[in-house]
């Protein structure tokens, strides 16, 4: 985990963090996991009571006590109150949870917490830079591509990781690699524009 | 005395103009908190029991396993007078614990003991259903014996859409909680936050003014969240138990699709006759409708062709399914389909051009005949109808085939009662407060610009306090009522309060307050605009006390309207192997009077567009004849279009002379009438044959072309 230097008020000391992760420690103090052979190793099982997690999310550790089956998604919301991500379909379908991970933009509601440790989690609460928009998100303003705009958050950081991949991409690739999101008040032709906007070839993204 | 109209198009500085939205950035940054994104100290989480049966009564219930269970807190069976489920999905158990999976667990240890009914839940056939079809009183209008024998052409058809879903991204729900033992905090997902309070009391046993409503942000509603629902009486329940903790409930997606969205289906059986030059003489239909326990109404046909001979029979249809609900222009997008396809296949039947034959009956529309012409002109334009229309099946070698399809249709939109209160500070701070709410069609931005524009002053000054029921009253945002309601009740409170202002600066100007006009932040004297106060400087003229003004509608002046038209045309693919169905272009023709912001207002229509693909080629309750239960409770199988599946969308609005005049009009829902039918009608138009309902999905689309050369066939 890289980002542990500095223990901020959710975050656990480097000590605590160490008993946490169960690293340096044999015994495991508030942990609640058990130590079972499979395929002849000795494998960490935790669960099924709450486990301590700690996250690495928008380059800030956060930490967390959470049941083995809990979500990203859950934890983000329920724990962290990190709530751009939302909770729509709930089984990877619609792409309002989408968070970045690792550099790839994954559906957290499909991701366990537990497993999201020691990754790099931005969302898109991650995405300003100081008062200022990201230009995918400044993109999405000027364009309207959002109307109740409970599925924008997820549709922002999958553009953003969508142009990551393809600074320049053209219209129809626009519009079979923003698939996985999906929107129930109608803002595709926004979302189609504001990309174009976003795109290092800035064309133009006069919506219509 | 203010005089009460909108200002002329050369004076409008905002209004009409391409303004994005206030709360974009909030939206776009994921800090615009949705009450479903509420975490409230204390707070717990609740879920639901819900029945797996589509009929059944309820023999016993035990929750002591759940109420022992460490974390769960509360424990409420919902009460229901005669234990009768009636629907899968009904919700019997609400439950608050400390976290979702505790929750859950505890939902899980409870032990219900049904008996199970029979249950009904298929609405195709009213044939097959015995008792469940409730015919209503057969209508007649003119002589329909005669209408068809004067008829030269007849073409006889089947049409119809099912029952679909709402589907609303934020589930319906509510975080609730006791802020004492007589006061009550609702944070509910809700299209009319000034209505919960008065809808809740009566059950909860406390008065309505004890009951504070907010939301500053809904995840879509499309009709289906007007009143609270059980689960929300259920939170408050759970949340009384528990001392008055908040307590969370938002549906799983598997509940809010089985029983927190439905739209009425409505199918017919259409006969309709005219003469060999397109002249309309009859209609005939026996429909039948269903959307739950009470079956569903009669959509209005014939849709907007108000034509001479008819005769009509409905039938309601009662099956075991969640409740039907309103939905963006209830009842329309059923009769428009119905009757755009019916008079469509009559067209084909003549061998007409279905352009030229809408216009040659134009006239039976009624008084907004002249607006279809101009519209359908400028649709057939931007489709370039004339080059691309063919007759019905493309003559083109290949599988790959296009047509084209159109329908036009109406709505009202007059506004709801409003009121508004804008408070000026003596140092020029402003303040609107309204008890609406912004369901994503741009509300806040709108009340700003017409607040703003008046006043003069940019965006960005005036502050606008919207979605809390201690507000001032505003209607639900429902029947496109919002836009004209909130616009002609800010103006007037604006005008109101400038008049104030306009009397507090003319001594300093010299001037009478009458003579006087705000333009570009200042205060000036028409006649010599080099006399001037800032805005600042005009409000230190207030004195200590700020003004506060109230504005109304209904009130003074003519600010809105009601009845608006619009026509689509779409340019659709199909191949005939696959029975695929791809969008190439939809183009709409709109108008809806004033606009305020150009911009939301496209948005709007650009929405709805997308909400009836969605609908013509994907969605539908798929219903279990056996076990009465929903197949496709999630959004891998109830399928909503993606950015790749819109095709090239075009929105022109019908703005200036001859519209603006009217003043605002609501827009929400006229626009998501026609898709269905333009789409529909282009299939016919590609393929050579009808297929005769909704969704347009391959199974239909290749079982249409298997049946080639039936009734509506003409290749
Ligand atoms: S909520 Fe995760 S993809 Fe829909
Ligand atoms: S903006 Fe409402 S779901 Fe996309």
């Amino acid at each position: 985990m890289s980002d542990e230097k500095k223990p901020d008020k959710q975050g656990l000391s480097r000590r605590g963090f160490l008993k946490a992760s169960g690293i340096s420690l044999s015994v495991p103090l508030v942990l609640n996991y058990r130590m079972v052979k499979a395929a002849g190793a000795e494998v960490k099982v935790l669960g099924p009571g709450k486990a301590p997690i700690q996250l690495t999310i928008n380059s800030k550790p956060f930490t967390a006590e959470v049941e083995p089956r809990v979500t990203l998604l859950e934890a983000l919301r329920n724990d962290l109150d990190l709530t751009g991500a939302k909770r729509v379909c709930d089984r990877a379908t619609c792409g309002a949870c989408t968070v970045i991970m690792d550099g790839k933009p994954v559906y957290s509601c499909s991701v366990l917490a537990i497993e999201a440790q020691g990754k790099k989690i931005t969302t898109v609460e991650g995405l300003m830079q100081g008062e200022r928009l990201h230009p995918v998100q400044q993109a999405f303003v000027d364009n309207d591509a959002q109307q109740c705009g409970y599925c924008t958050p997820g549709f922002v950081v999958a553009c953003k990781a969508f142009l990551d991949k393809n600074p320049n991409p053209t219209p129809e690739e626009v519009k079979r690699g923003l698939g996985g999101n999906l929107c129930r008040c109608g803002t595709y032709v926004g979302v189609r524009a504001a990309v174009l906007q976003a795109s290092r070839g800035r064309k133009g993204g006069q919506r219509g | 005395m203010a005089e009460y109209k909108w200002p002329d198009a050369d004076k409008r500085t905002l209004i009409g103009k391409r303004i994005s939205r206030t709360d974009g950035p909030h939206k776009v940054s994921g800090h615009a908190r949705y009450n479903s994104d509420l975490n409230r100290p204390g707070m717990l989480h609740g879920r639901l029991l819900c029945s797996p049966h589509a009929h059944a009564k309820i023999t016993s219930i035990d929750t002591s396993a759940a109420e022992a269970m460490p974390g769960v807190k509360a424990v409420y069976i919902i009460p229901d007078p005669d234990r009768e489920i009636k629907w899968a999905g009904e919700e019997i158990v609400a439950v608050a614990a400390v976290d979702e999976p505790t929750a859950r667990d505890a939902i899980r240890a409870i032990k219900v003991v049904y008996e199970v009914l029979p249950h009904s839940v298929l609405d195709t056939d009213p044939k097959a259903v015995g008792s469940l079809a409730r015919p209503a009183q057969a209508q007649k209008v003119g002589d329909p014996d005669k209408g068809f024998a004067e008829a030269e052409v007849t073409a006889e058809g089947l049409y119809g859409m099912p029952v679909i879903t709402h589907c609303c991204l934020e589930p319906h729900g509510s975080v609730i909680e006791w802020e004492d033992d007589k006061n009550l905090l609702v944070h509910l997902s809700t299209q009319a936050v000034s209505s919960i309070a008065a809808a809740m009391a009566p059950v909860l046993e406390i008065p309505a003014a004890n009951i504070r409503v907010k939301q500053d942000h809904i995840g879509g509603g499309f009709g289906s969240k007007f009143g609270p629902d059980r689960w929300d009486f259920a939170a408050a329940q759970l949340s009384k138990k528990a001392g008055g903790k908040p307590v969370k409930i938002f549906l799983d997606r598997d509940s809010e699709l089985m029983v927190a969205g439905a739209r009425p289906s409505a199918y017919a059986k259409v006969k309709v006759g005219a003469k060999k030059d397109g002249t309309i003489t009859a209609w005939q239909s026996e429909s039948w409708a269903s959307g739950g326990q009470g079956g569903g109404g009669s959509p209005p046909m014939p849709y907007i062709f108000n034509i001479p001979n008819q005769s009509k029979q409905h039938t309601a249809i009662q099956t075991n399914i969640g409740p039907q609900r309103a939905w963006r222009a209830p009842n329309h997008p059923q009769a428009c389909l119905i009757t755009m396809s019916a008079l469509e296949d009559l067209a084909a039947a003549i061998g007409m051009d279905p352009l030229e034959f809408f216009l040659k009956n134009i006239e039976l529309t009624g008084p907004r005949a002249e607006i279809y012409r101009e519209e359908f002109q400028i649709a057939a334009d931007l489709i370039g109808w004339k080059k691309n229309w063919h007759q019905r099946g493309d003559k083109t070698a290949g599988p790959i085939k296009r047509g084209l399809g159109l329908s036009l249709h109406t709505w009202g939109g007059g506004g709801h009662p409003s009121d508004c209160d804008i408070t000026i500070q003596p140092d020029g701070s402003v303040e609107l407060k309204m008890g609406t709410q912004d369901l994503g069609t741009g509300t806040r931005t709108t009340v700003e610009i017409v607040a703003a524009d008046t006043f003069g002053l940019p965006m960005g000054v005036v502050k606008v306090l919207i979605g809390d029921n201690r507000f001032p009253t505003s209607g639900g945002s429902g029947g496109s009522t919002t836009i004209a309601g909130v616009s002609g009740a800010t103006r007037r409170a604006a005008l109101d309060a400038l008049d104030q202002i306009f009397a507090k600066a003319a001594p300093a100007l010299g001037a009478k307050p009458e003579d006087l006009e705000a333009v570009a932040g200042t205060i000036l004297v028409k006649s010599n605009p080099a006399k001037r106060l800032t805005w600042k400087q005009a409000c230190s003229k207030i004195g200590q006390v700020p003004i506060t003004v109230r504005g109304k509608n209904p009130g003074p002046g003519k600010l809105g309207d009601s009845g608006v038209g619009g026509v689509q045309m779409a340019d659709v693919s199909v191949d005939i192997e696959t029975g695929v169905v791809r969008v190439n272009k939809i183009v709409a023709v709109q108008d809806c009077g004033l606009v305020i912001d150009i911009k939301t207002a496209e948005s709007q229509v650009y929405g709805a567009l997308i909400m009836g693909v969605c609908s013509a080629l994907y969605e539908e309750k798929i219903m279990d004849a056996k076990t009465g239960k929903m197949l496709n409770p999630n959004m891998e199988f109830y399928k909503l279009a993606g950015i790749g599946d819109i095709g090239d969308l075009v929105v022109h609005m019908m703005t200036g002379k001859g519209y603006d005049e009217r003043g605002v009009i609501g827009l929400g829902e006229p626009p998501a009438v026609s898709p269905y039918a333009a789409l529909s009608n282009a299939v016919a138009n590609a393929i050579g044959v009808r297929v005769p309902t909704l969704p347009l999905t391959p199974d239909r689309v290749l079982a249409a072309l298997a049946k080639k050369g039936g009734s509506n066939a003409r290749i």
